[in-house]
């Protein structure tokens, strides 16, 4: 239960998009069709998928204070009372870097055709915010166990997922209204992920 | 780096550019979309965008010339992987001092100060202008480019701010009141929706629109 309330959390009360903003960047760059919003979402749930966890590893067993407690030898404290977690951020970038770096290999040799589709957008997975972001905020929340950190970066994933297909579609059927000319283009898609954003705020209080 | 560029003043036109283009015609927020998860997300107080423009550009100038000066020597295959460590460091660097002079905003800003990592508008300078220009050049560009994100979040927080909680928080003389007692005594109610998140993007929306009317050479597509 607990686990499925921390997906429902992340996925769409703190949705990472409409909540925090994370990711805006490729969000807006990325949605004008579907289908290639389609293939960085998946990428951005698969890679959260791993680096959550692997951060909340690193986090517990090395960067918080009295992390380094296995390193002590019988009756000592001297590692327990080392704090290194103001160098969390570079641990952490040098984390997702690398595994972005295996995703877009991976990428590359089974699925030529989405690694062209998303060009220069998945290097850029490695800087994008919705992944460092949800890292950042796995630090702060403090999960008790590795389970709760997967889920919390299975369900932001997911949230990331939902909101940039949701505007890629919207957006494909929006080319055809009358806008006015300077709003055209990424003006509109502010004003509607604004309004998606709105609907979202409903999801507020839920829990199960 | 042709050799006429070396006896070029260090004010000239060209380098005046460098500064003045960022605050409108190529925004980095607003035209090229860059950077906009932390604009919008840390815009509820006029003081936290002041910091978070201020640490940018910090982050953004260092940054600039460091990778300007070691342009020469960076290696191609492995340059993304050089800047994103250099970014975080000196985004260490500015936690910290942030932590240790300014622990309210600190707290405030939250993650969004660990997000400068991954802001999108230093990445981009670095790998656009940095990697192939001198230093001079890239710090005016960071100093421009830095500007003109502030703007963005300056704009945004003032209006987030006043029209949500009616006063105007500038570091240095505290919480003003700027919608006087009598407006309130003569029901007039604060916009609650101005203090959610959607509320930047309709703003962020607007200044688009605004922008982009008074410039038509802007509207591309």
């Amino acid at each position: 239960m607990e686990y499925i309330n921390i997906f429902i959390k992340s996925a769409f009360i703190d949705n990472m998009v409409f909540t925090f903003f994370f990711g805006m960047c490729s969000y807006l760059a990325v949605s004008k069709t579907v289908k290639t919003a389609t293939g960085l979402g998946a990428a951005v749930i698969f890679v959260l998928l791993i680096t959550v966890p692997v951060n909340y590893l690193l986090e517990t067993y090395v960067l918080k204070e009295g992390a380094l407690w296995w390193l002590d030898g019988e009756g000592e404290t001297y590692f327990a009372k080392q704090d290194l977690s103001f160098l969390s951020f570079i641990m952490f970038i040098a984390v997702i870097a690398s595994i972005v770096q295996l995703v877009e290999m991976l990428v590359e040799k089974f699925s030529p055709a989405l690694y062209g589709a998303l060009g220069i957008f998945l290097p850029l997975i490695a800087v994008n915010c919705a992944i460092l972001g949800a890292s950042l905020f796995m630090q702060q929340k403090q999960f008790a166990n590795i389970g709760e950190a997967t889920v919390y970066g299975l369900g932001s994933g997911f949230g990331w997922f939902l909101a940039i297909v949701l505007i890629a579609a919207i957006r494909e059927k929006i080319k055809y209204s009358h806008i006015p000319g300077p709003l055209k283009g990424v003006g509109m898609a502010f004003i509607l992920t604004g309004l998606m954003g709105l609907a979202f705020l409903g999801f507020l209080g839920f829990e199960l | 780096m042709s050799e006429e560029k070396k006896s070029a003043p260090l004010f000239s036109k060209k380098n005046m550019a460098l500064i003045k283009n960022p605050l409108n015609t190529i925004n980095p927020v607003t035209i090229q979309v860059l950077g906009i998860c932390s604009a919008l997300a840390v815009t509820v107080q006029m003081d936290n965008a002041i910091v978070m423009s201020i640490a940018v550009m910090a982050v953004l100038v260092i940054g600039n010339v460091l990778v300007s000066l070691m342009r020469n020597i960076i290696p191609g295959r492995i340059r993304i992987i050089v800047q994103l460590v250099i970014v975080a460091f000196l985004v260490i660097c500015v936690d910290q001092i942030l932590k240790a002079y300014v622990y309210d905003v600190s707290k405030s800003l939250s993650v969004f100060v660990g997000l400068i990592i991954t802001n999108c508008i230093i990445m981009g300078r670095l790998e656009a202008f940095a990697l192939g220009n001198k230093p001079w050049a890239s710090i005016l560009d960071g100093v421009g480019n830095g500007f003109g994100y502030g703007l963005v979040l300056v704009v945004v927080a003032f209006f987030k701010e006043v029209f949500g909680s009616g006063t105007l928080t500038i570091p240095g003389l505290g919480k003003l009141t700027i919608v006087p007692e009598s407006f309130y005594a003569m029901d007039y109610m604060d916009n609650g929706l101005m203090l959610l998140p959607p509320s930047s993007l309709f703003i962020v929306g607007i200044y688009i629109w605004v922008q982009k009317a008074r410039n038509p050479e802007l509207i591309g597509e």
